[in-house]
């Protein structure tokens, strides 16, 4: 398939089954020979990578000391009720 | 500990196990919980009841899936029902729904009369040139926070299990139950919405 048959805006539509490594074969070729010769979608692919791992940075932090021990404090109480 | 025994260990009150589950999953759970609902303090009240209804429910998990997708199925109910109650108060932006999905704007591409049809008209800029320090910042955190906040419901539960959370899709497609193919389309307009947020907030700076 040539240039011209294979659109940018194909491309991008491909750019997750690309990614999650779906797209196979045949089909993965053609995208990645458009990939080697098309810039634009090359800067597209990157910053959807980009994307995924700003997303993948909200994740941090670990639980409050004080959430912890309250949520102890009930389920200990479901087990060893100190008072009915 | 794998699930049984660790299922076994929660219902017989081993305090160690319990502590060794919410220090798991907690933080993630809150995370999860701040996307449905306006503030984090109701995220975590959210989660504080999805743990109280994980041990009152404990007797009855049979172990069909996993403890973990259990516990977020639970999760994702509650905080969807705390959402849903919220919005009818509070005017919120995610009301869009899924349908009429627009992806990229069809006038970045060329039109089918153009030499080039489907080809960039407007091509992404590189966010090579964004300074770090803009790029990691708070602010595009917060952004791309936002931005996943307001998409439809169904995109953002996607996308905020796999890509903040870090998920594998089986994972994903078993709490939510989606099949893969839908799973991957939710995923892929969550993530195109996600990345246009963020060329729109880079291209401030990258005015060169």
């Amino acid at each position: 398939m040539s240039y011209e048959d294979f659109p940018c805006r194909e491309a991008v539509d491909l750019v997750t089954d690309y990614l999650e490594g779906v797209l196979q074969g045949e089909d993965r070729a053609t995208l990645e020979r458009h990939l080697a010769w098309c810039d634009w979608c090359a800067t597209y692919f990157d910053q959807m990578r980009e994307t995924i791992r700003l997303a993948g940075s909200l994740r941090e932090e670990d639980i409050a000391a004080p959430v912890m021990d309250s949520l102890v404090a009930a389920y200990r109480e479901m087990h060893w009720p100190t008072s009915r | 500990m794998d699930d049984p025994q660790l299922v076994a260990a929660l219902r017989a009150g081993d305090e160690i196990a319990f502590r060794e589950v919410v220090a798991g999953y907690h933080a993630a759970m809150v995370r999860v919980a701040s996307f449905y609902v306006q503030s984090r303090a109701v995220a975590e009240d959210v989660v504080q009841e999805t743990w109280l209804a994980v041990l009152e429910g404990l007797d009855r998990f049979e172990g069909r899936s996993s403890l973990k997708t259990w516990v977020f199925r639970i999760l994702a109910n509650r905080a969807r029902t705390r959402g849903t109650r919220e919005r009818r108060s509070v005017p919120f932006s995610s009301m869009a729904d899924d349908s009429d999905e627009p992806g990229i704007p069809p006038t970045r591409f060329r039109p089918a009369t153009d030499r080039w049809p489907g080809h960039w008209a407007e091509p992404p800029r590189p966010w090579n040139d964004v300074p770090a320090e803009k790029l990691e910042g708070g602010e595009t955190r917060a952004l791309v926070f936002d931005a996943i906040r307001t998409l439809p419901p169904s995109q953002r539960d996607v996308i905020a299990l796999r890509d903040v959370e870090g998920w594998s899709a089986e994972e994903v497609c078993s709490v939510l139950g989606l099949s893969e193919g839908n799973q991957r389309v939710l995923l892929h307009r969550a993530r195109t919405r996600v990345r246009a947020a963020l060329e729109r907030h880079f291209a401030t700076v990258v005015t060169a």
